[in-house]
């Protein structure tokens, strides 16, 4: 019986320190196809990772690549600094949604806008999780945080963000895409995504985001199989999946 | 090598260029705006890295990152932006990245004003951002002190690890004057940069840049660990100029643009049968505290003079281990002290002229 063959395993991407994050989060599913992606496209070993501060702060210990720690919301502009003197290196980084759409949306805009051949992984969980559950600007009309504690209000407090249709209309932007990881075949359908990213970075195409719909039961105060039919019920009617942009559409696959 | 005719901004842009500069990020501020807009152009020219930011935050977080891969990387501002870029500074010297910051120091607070100015020193000199750290912080007075010490100063930082800042004020950037870009400046003893995060990892393992340290002991380790650099500057690398030191009875204290007409003072007052002397900062961090143990015995007066209401003028009441009486002359809102107010301050000071 020595035919025992490995259909699956952890990522060579991954190192083996203990994930910081809450059971049930989807920050764990991301990673692992982030790291599967640069390990198949061979890249693993002339990456950067920016992480980025929020949950994923930490993340600089669970990537196998070179990573690089951002202050809040500046992981594009770290990134920039990075690819700009080392061109042939791949460089991501791992953002939450206070971090990308709030203090740091000036930052992924201009990156966008100068067209930075870099690659941001978005992780869009409507709240501020590592802080404790406050109001992001992807945080839902209604949607109760420790800072909206009756229910986020439009008239005070603006409505929902929706990143990936506002990078969509950069025109230094080459390819926006929104995935969910909330069944299996959405995580297939995110990691091509990935893999469309990446291998755009690679071909130095430009500018490319991902936005992933994302879960905090923690904070939402729900079980983790509530907070992912919350999920899909409530996020992703009001942020839909799909590519929002592709410069490279049509071109020869 | 001859001298060439410059503006301060571009004579500083091309120091840096002559020190290996391989990046500049930066964003549009007076009065420094001629030392990005030289490097547009000639950065190209060298096949290195040219970048305006969305804003001052942007280009250090830049230059963070570009220090991260390893790169001698630059930016430059004036006071408000500067402030802006304390973030990224802080995060520079948590992570132990070097870089040159250049400041055109301009009037404030706020908005304040465009024209020269020192209202910075404490910004420079107490580390400016949050956290426990200091920048080696060097004050040229001539354009062509300026060049020699950019030209030092990406040594400086990768030696020490540790952000630079080149403090000026908005009359050395835009005052033109004869420089020789290609003078030998001292060479510091590097090691390789073994540390940097540049993405290949095929023959080394992964590096991580990093300032977050959540065990209190780790944090206070990495506190203890960066204070025995700015330990070591104080120990051993301050420095200063004294000018006609030579049985002073009054030594003014005055650095950058301010140190040069003080200089034109001490002429007209030793007309005036006064001795008066120069004790010229030349880094504004670490403090010279030395030079005060060395001042004649004949020194009876210091007189601080800035273009700030007395900031460097705490540093001196530290360092004045003899106890002598200090005087103080400052203007400040973009006024560039005129040499007969300091001769009119001096002559108070010391009661009137001699008449040997």
């Amino acid at each position: 019986m020595n035919n025992v063959e490995i259909v699956y395993k952890k990522s060579e991407g991954l190192t083996d320190k203990y994930l910081s994050y809450c059971p049930g989060c989807t920050h764990g599913i991301i990673h692992k196809l982030v790291a599967e992606t640069l390990v198949e496209l061979d890249l693993i070993d002339r990456t950067v990772g920016i992480s980025s501060v929020g949950c994923s702060v930490l993340n600089y210990d669970f990537f196998t690549c070179d990573m690089q720690q951002a202050a809040h919301g500046r992981a594009p502009a770290v990134a920039t600094g990075i690819k700009r003197v080392r061109p042939n290196s791949i460089v991501f980084t791992y953002q939450g949604d206070g971090d990308l759409a709030s203090i740091g949306i000036a930052e992924a805009i201009h990156a966008a806008h100068r067209g930075e051949n870099i690659t941001i992984v978005f992780v869009n969980n409507a709240i501020y999780g590592m802080t404790g559950g406050q109001m992001a600007p992807t945080t839902l009309i209604g949607q109760k945080t420790t800072t909206s504690p009756n229910g986020r209000d439009a008239k005070t407090q603006g409505l929902p963000l929706k990143i990936a249709e506002m990078m969509a209309t950069i025109p230094g932007a080459t390819y926006i895409e929104r995935v969910s990881v909330h069944n299996p075949s959405h995580v297939r359908k995110a990691k091509k995504a990935l893999i469309k990213a990446f291998s755009i970075q690679m071909e130095n195409k430009g500018f490319t985001l991902i936005e992933f719909i994302s879960t905090c039961p923690v904070n939402w105060g729900m079980t983790p199989k509530d907070a992912v039919d919350w999920a899909v019920d409530n996020m992703i009617p009001y942020y839909p999946l799909g590519v929002y942009k592709d410069k490279t559409a049509g071109e020869e696959k | 090598m001859s001298k060439v005719l410059m503006k301060g901004n571009e004579a500083m842009a091309l120091a840096a260029i002559k020190a290996g500069c391989e990046a500049f990020y930066g964003y549009p501020i007076t009065p420094q705006n001629e030392l990005p807009e030289y490097l547009s152009k000639h950065m190209p020219l060298y096949n290195r890295v040219f970048v305006q930011a969305e804003s001052e935050i942007a280009a250090i977080n830049m230059v963070y990152g570009a220090a991260g891969a390893g790169a001698r990387v630059l930016t430059s501002s004036s006071s408000p932006g500067i402030a802006l870029k304390q973030e990224g500074i802080s995060y520079m010297a948590g992570s132990e990245l070097p870089g040159v910051i250049i400041n055109v120091m301009r009037g404030g607070p706020g908005l304040g004003g465009i024209q020269p100015s020192q209202a910075d020193y404490k910004q420079i000199t107490r580390g400016g951002g949050n956290g426990d750290y200091y920048l080696y912080s060097l004050a040229p007075e001539t354009l062509q002190e300026a060049v020699d010490l950019i030209k030092e100063s990406f040594d400086i930082a990768d030696y020490f690890r540790n952000p630079v800042m080149i403090a000026v004020d908005g009359l050395i950037g835009q005052m033109m004057e004869p420089v020789d870009l290609d003078r030998e400046v001292p060479k510091w003893d590097l090691k390789p940069k073994t540390w940097i995060a540049d993405g290949n990892t095929k023959n080394r393992k992964k590096n991580v840049i990093n300032s977050l340290y959540l065990d209190p002991q780790d944090l206070e380790d990495h506190n203890m660990k960066l204070k025995e650099k700015y330990d070591e500057m104080r120990a051993n690398h301050q420095r200063y100029e004294f000018i006609n030191m030579e049985n002073a009875e009054i030594v003014i204290i005055a650095y950058g643009s301010v140190s040069r007409i003080a200089r034109s003072a001490i002429e007209i007052l030793s007309e005036k049968g006064i001795k008066c002397g120069i004790l010229r900062p030349i880094t504004i961090f670490p403090y010279p505290k030395k030079a005060f143990s060395k001042l004649p015995l004949t020194v009876k007066n210091l007189l601080v003079v800035e273009m700030s209401t007395g900031q460097m003028l705490d540093d001196v009441i530290i360092s004045n281990e003899r106890g002598l009486p200090i005087s103080f002359f400052g203007r400040v809102g973009g006024i560039v002290p005129e040499v007969e107010e300091i001769v009119e301050k001096v002559l108070e000071i010391v009661g009137g002229e001699k008449h040997e």
